[in-house]
């Protein structure tokens, strides 16, 4: 990480992003707390983007693609359970009069 | 346009499809929708990433496939009421990818320059302790562990010991990362070993917030492991992810009024407190049938569920007395404290399972105003959420902390096994108040006699 600018422009993006998460989610009723708890753990199964490069991309290196697959299988886990199983618990919430 | 333009541009619109997935999550009707296009964000970023040139498709093969295997089975099959448990594993996977992908980083270069090296470190850090704190936090939901607090002497002394140590191995570490590989596997241990000395103290009704914490952990070691490979959407979805698990803890911590310092650290309920025989009043219990009779006259009843509920699995029963109240006239809401059950809207789930509108889940702030016009309010496996002392005794534990104010209703029932005290181990007044009934019996049982009771009037 030689390039200090493409670090300055990181952190930026990180600073507004957590500032925009504070903002989005703050306004999530009670009521879906475990569906949000469960869709944003999805999310941090983005991990996954990293886990594929150091599976994939680390040539003569057994050890790393090692590392890399079992990453992605924790990140493909945490991805695919995570969506699944809210979309799941999403379908049960009904508003009254709604067909079961 | 080169294949390193498009993924860029493919990750802007997958994190922008992210941030609308989370905004949709804010209002039922629509979070169904904002999951899914959350998702297809989540497809896109993998997508795009497959373009990479030169990757070595194999290995990618092979994780993708078992990983979509595994958590899809389990997504299929997983109960309702195992959601809390089914949620602490996923953060735990979470956690334990990142640390991965930081060791990967690691192995293939060794002698990366300092700011990558303390990215790494972080990776494998947060990482460490999301996954084993998330295993312990498991096992006590899972009842492998026992769910009271763990605690022995020196437990903070230890932690702190751990921590120092870590601190140490970061000094040497980060100067020159490649002589001190040893160093690494040092790392990775110690992690590990501080998320399960740091989860095991905290007892079961702390989970809802121990959870919310490692949800957080879960999207913040993304973000440091997005800082290993110098990658926006890990660290734009990372930072979101990282901030609502804090929003939620703050959540959970106000309803309970203790601070996350009082919830970590104190291993709070691990001391059951003498009871105060001078004060105890007079139980007065009721059979299935009477209360029958008393609900049948009810015109407002209020069902107060915790944790209790998801034991019994009467969610199912409870709905269905919920119809029957309704049919007769009744007007029937059911009120929710934000840290009844095992993590975050715990009840809400169980109930929608059974098909409970939500509409007719109400939250604490919402219908404390209104008590004192229900008729009858049904207290089922609740105990410290309900208990007045939290508003007017002092010398209690549980002082200050928000509660649904049952025992202003005209006429409680509460559904119970026995006297025995709830998480806090403290008495309950509420049991003992002159307008206080207390029914007992398993939860599924006594609800489905009063079932019995009114299908065969």
């Amino acid at each position: 990480m030689s390039d200090p600018t493409l670090l300055i422009l990181l952190f930026f993006i990180l600073m507004l992003a957590i500032f925009l998460g504070f903002e989005v989610i703050s306004k999530v009723p009670s009521t879906l707390h475990t569906p949000l708890m469960s869709g944003s753990n999805a999310i941090s199964g983005i991990t996954i983007v990293g886990a594929i490069l150091a599976a994939g991309a680390t040539p003569n290196d057994t050890l790393s693609s090692l590392l890399g697959v079992g990453a992605m299988i924790c990140a493909m886990i945490n991805v695919v359970g995570g969506y699944l199983v809210t979309d799941r618990m999403l379908g049960m919430f009904k508003k009254k009069g709604a067909k079961p | 346009m080169t294949a390193a333009l498009t993924i860029n541009i493919a990750y802007i619109v997958a994190s922008v499809l992210f941030i609308l997935g989370l905004k949709m999550m804010s209002r039922p009707d629509s979070a169904r929708q904002g999951n899914f296009l959350s998702a297809l964000g989540m497809a896109l970023a993998i997508a795009a990433t497959l373009l990479t040139k030169g990757l070595e498709f194999e290995w990618v093969v092979i994780g993708g496939v078992i990983g979509t295997l595994i958590g899809a089975f389990f997504a299929t099959r997983v109960q309702m009421t195992q959601m809390p448990e089914m949620v602490a594993l996923l953060n735990g996977f979470g956690g334990l990818a990142s640390l991965l992908v930081g060791w990967s980083a690691y192995h293939y270069t060794p002698q990366a320059g300092i700011l990558t090296t303390s990215a790494t470190f972080l990776s494998v850090l947060i990482g460490g302790v999301t996954f084993s704190g998330s295993l312990v936090a498991w096992a006590k939901l899972h009842g492998n562990l026992p769910s009271r607090p763990l605690v022995f002497q020196g437990q903070q002394l230890l932690n702190g010991f751990l921590l120092v140590l870590i601190m140490g191995i970061a000094l040497f570490f980060l100067r020159s990362p490649a002589t001190f590989s040893p160093l690494f596997v040092a790392l990775v241990i110690l992690s590990l070993l501080l998320g399960i000395t740091s989860v095991l103290p905290i007892g079961g009704a702390d989970m809802p917030v121990v959870i919310s914490l490692l949800n957080s952990y879960s999207g913040l070691a993304a973000c440091a492991a997005g800082f290993v490979i110098l990658n926006n959407i890990l660290i734009v979805a990372g930072a979101l992810v990282g901030a609502s698990g804090i929003i939620l803890t703050q959540i959970m911590c106000k309803a309970m009024n203790r601070s996350l310092r009082n919830v970590l650290f104190s291993g709070f309920g691990s001391v059951v407190k003498k009871t105060r025989a001078d004060k105890k009043g007079e139980v007065r219990p009721l059979s299935p049938e009477d209360a029958y009779l008393v609900l049948e006259a009810a015109r407002s009843v209020v069902i107060t569920p915790g944790y209790g509920l998801a034991v019994a699995q009467a969610q199912h029963v409870v709905r269905e007395l919920g119809e029957l109240l309704e049919k007769n006239g009744a007007e029937v809401r059911y009120a929710i404290h934000p840290v009844a059950g095992r993590m975050p809207g715990h009840m809400n789930v169980l109930l929608a399972e059974a098909n409970v509108p939500y509409d007719q889940l109400v939250e604490m702030d919402a219908v404390n105003p209104a008590m004192d016009a229900v008729d009858v309010c049904i207290v089922i496996g609740a105990n410290d959420t309900v208990n007045p002392a939290a508003l007017h005794d002092k010398t209690s534990p549980i002082y200050g902390m928000p509660i649904i104010e049952t025992f202003r209703a005209r006429t409680v029932f509460v559904i119970k096994r026995s006297m025995a005290t709830g998480f806090a181990g403290i008495e309950n007044d509420l049991f003992t108040q002159e307008n206080t009934r207390m029914i007992f019996g398993d939860a599924k049982d006594v609800v489905q006699k009063i079932l019995s009771e009114f299908k065969s009037k």
